[in-house]
């Protein structure tokens, strides 16, 4: 589909997306990124990769003795 | 004859000219709007603790390399897919086989699980997307229920199913991405916009609407609306391919991997890339990126064989995973976070876990 158009085709295309885009509402950097690190520190401590899975809770611990060798 | 070849030819220069004015008109908004950077903005975040990533799981048994995978909702199942043509679905828990199919088609680039968990979609180089429901019989041919859904012309490079068993969206090298309706196989919509191979998507977190998110060839990223088939914003700052996009958790933003080794965050409300993920020995293509749960961390596999997790707020590099012994080619964050898998072009799979 793309790969077929010609040139010319593809231009138009990027024409009219850009006028799109260039009336797209915007938020400034400074508001965004706090709201990104508010909703990342609500969520972090039950992030389990950060803080890790209690044995006994985790699936992929051996219940009892043996071990994994990695 | 010539008069023709004069008009085409201003045509393209006033076009390109009309371009690189809205590219610019484009690049000043977004500038007004960069008043500050993420990493600043997280200084005053709390500093990651150092990691201890561990291998739990090696899942062997496939033939060649692994292309892709996917976690099914139930967090224990997988499934992967294979140059050579085989499906498997995996119990992670025990590394048992519990499916596997073989693909009437070598290079099977994408595959996904229902969210029912009754059923996976895979493709490659046969152009299509194909869905096979999982018997409980251990022994049924599952390529007898077979349903081709979705038909492109040039090879399949992803797939996704929506909130439920009943709409895939897939991604092209034709250039395209589409939506289907699983049942009747019927194109429900189309996405054009990438001027070359889209080679990935993620669909936004369900809370936060219907969008998507493809990557291609063209070093784009756009983002579309389901509905309309419109394509709403547009991020060309990358230097090549990409090779996956992934949302946020909280879906006001989405991370990608490239062949210009970089990772890059791209905030959608403030519409611009925030952050770059990269460091000066880093040189190969980053192949697959996920977010752990809260977002804090960014797992990227790459085509130099190792796993780079980045802390997101500051754009640092808290830990290096080696193990695989060529390309890592997939990589997923369980449904619960509780760990991340990783497919590589040495035929493995292996599980991961914070301890």
């Amino acid at each position: 589909m793309a790969r077929d158009m010609s040139d010319i085709d593809i231009l138009k295309m990027e024409l009219e997306q850009l006028k799109k885009e260039v009336s797209t509402p915007r938020e400034p950097v400074s508001k965004t990124s706090k709201e990104t690190m508010d909703w990342c520190e609500a969520a972090s401590g039950t992030d389990l990769l950060i803080t890790g899975v209690p044995d006994d809770k985790n699936p992929y611990k051996p219940e009892k003795g043996g071990c994994i060798i990695t | 004859m010539a008069c023709q070849g004069l008009a085409s030819g201003e045509t393209l220069k006033s076009l390109k000219a009309e371009s690189e004015t809205l590219r610019k008109k484009l690049e000043e908004e977004r500038k007004k709007l960069h008043d500050v950077e993420l990493e600043k903005v997280a200084e005053k975040a709390e500093a990651l603790g150092e990691l201890n990533m561990k291998t739990r799981r090696t899942l062997k048994g496939h033939g060649n390399k692994v292309l892709c995978m996917d976690w099914c909702k139930d967090k224990r199942r997988i499934v992967s897919s294979s140059q050579d043509g085989k499906v498997i679905v995996w119990d992670a828990f025990t590394t048992n086989k519990e499916h596997a199919v073989t693909m009437p088609t070598t290079w099977v680039m994408a595959c996904a699980y229902a969210p029912s968990g009754c059923a996976i979609a895979c493709g490659g180089l046969d152009n299509k997307c194909s869905v096979y429901p999982l018997s409980l019989d251990k022994d049924e041919n599952l390529s007898a229920k077979k349903k081709s859904v979705a038909m492109h012309t040039n090879y399949l490079s992803g797939c996704t199913f929506t909130n439920s068993d009943m709409q895939i969206l897939t991604s092209s090298g034709d250039g395209t991405s589409a939506l289907w309706d699983v049942e009747s196989g019927q194109l429900l919509q189309s996405f054009h916009g990438h001027s070359a191979d889209v080679l990935t998507l993620d669909l936004a977190p369900s809370e936060t609407g219907n969008t998507f998110v493809s990557g291609g060839s063209d070093k784009k990223a756009n983002v579309w609306d389901l509905r309309s088939g419109q394509n709403v914003q547009s991020f060309d700052t990358h230097d090549s391919d990409i090779n996956c996009v992934k949302y946020y958790p909280s879906g006001d933003a989405f991370a990608s991997a490239s062949d210009d080794s970089t990772c890059r965050l791209f905030d959608l409300r403030a519409d611009r890339e925030v952050s770059i993920y990269s460091k000066d020995s880093i040189i190969f293509g980053a192949a697959s990126v996920d977010f752990s749960l809260s977002g804090r961390l960014l797992f990227a596999g790459y085509n130099d064989y190792t796993i780079n997790v980045w802390d997101v707020l500051k754009g640092t590099r808290v830990a290096i995973l080696f193990g695989h012994e060529n390309r890592v080619s997939s990589l997923r964050v369980s449904p619960d976070g509780t760990a991340f898998c990783s497919g590589s072009w040495d035929n493995t799979l292996r599980v991961r876990q914070e301890g």
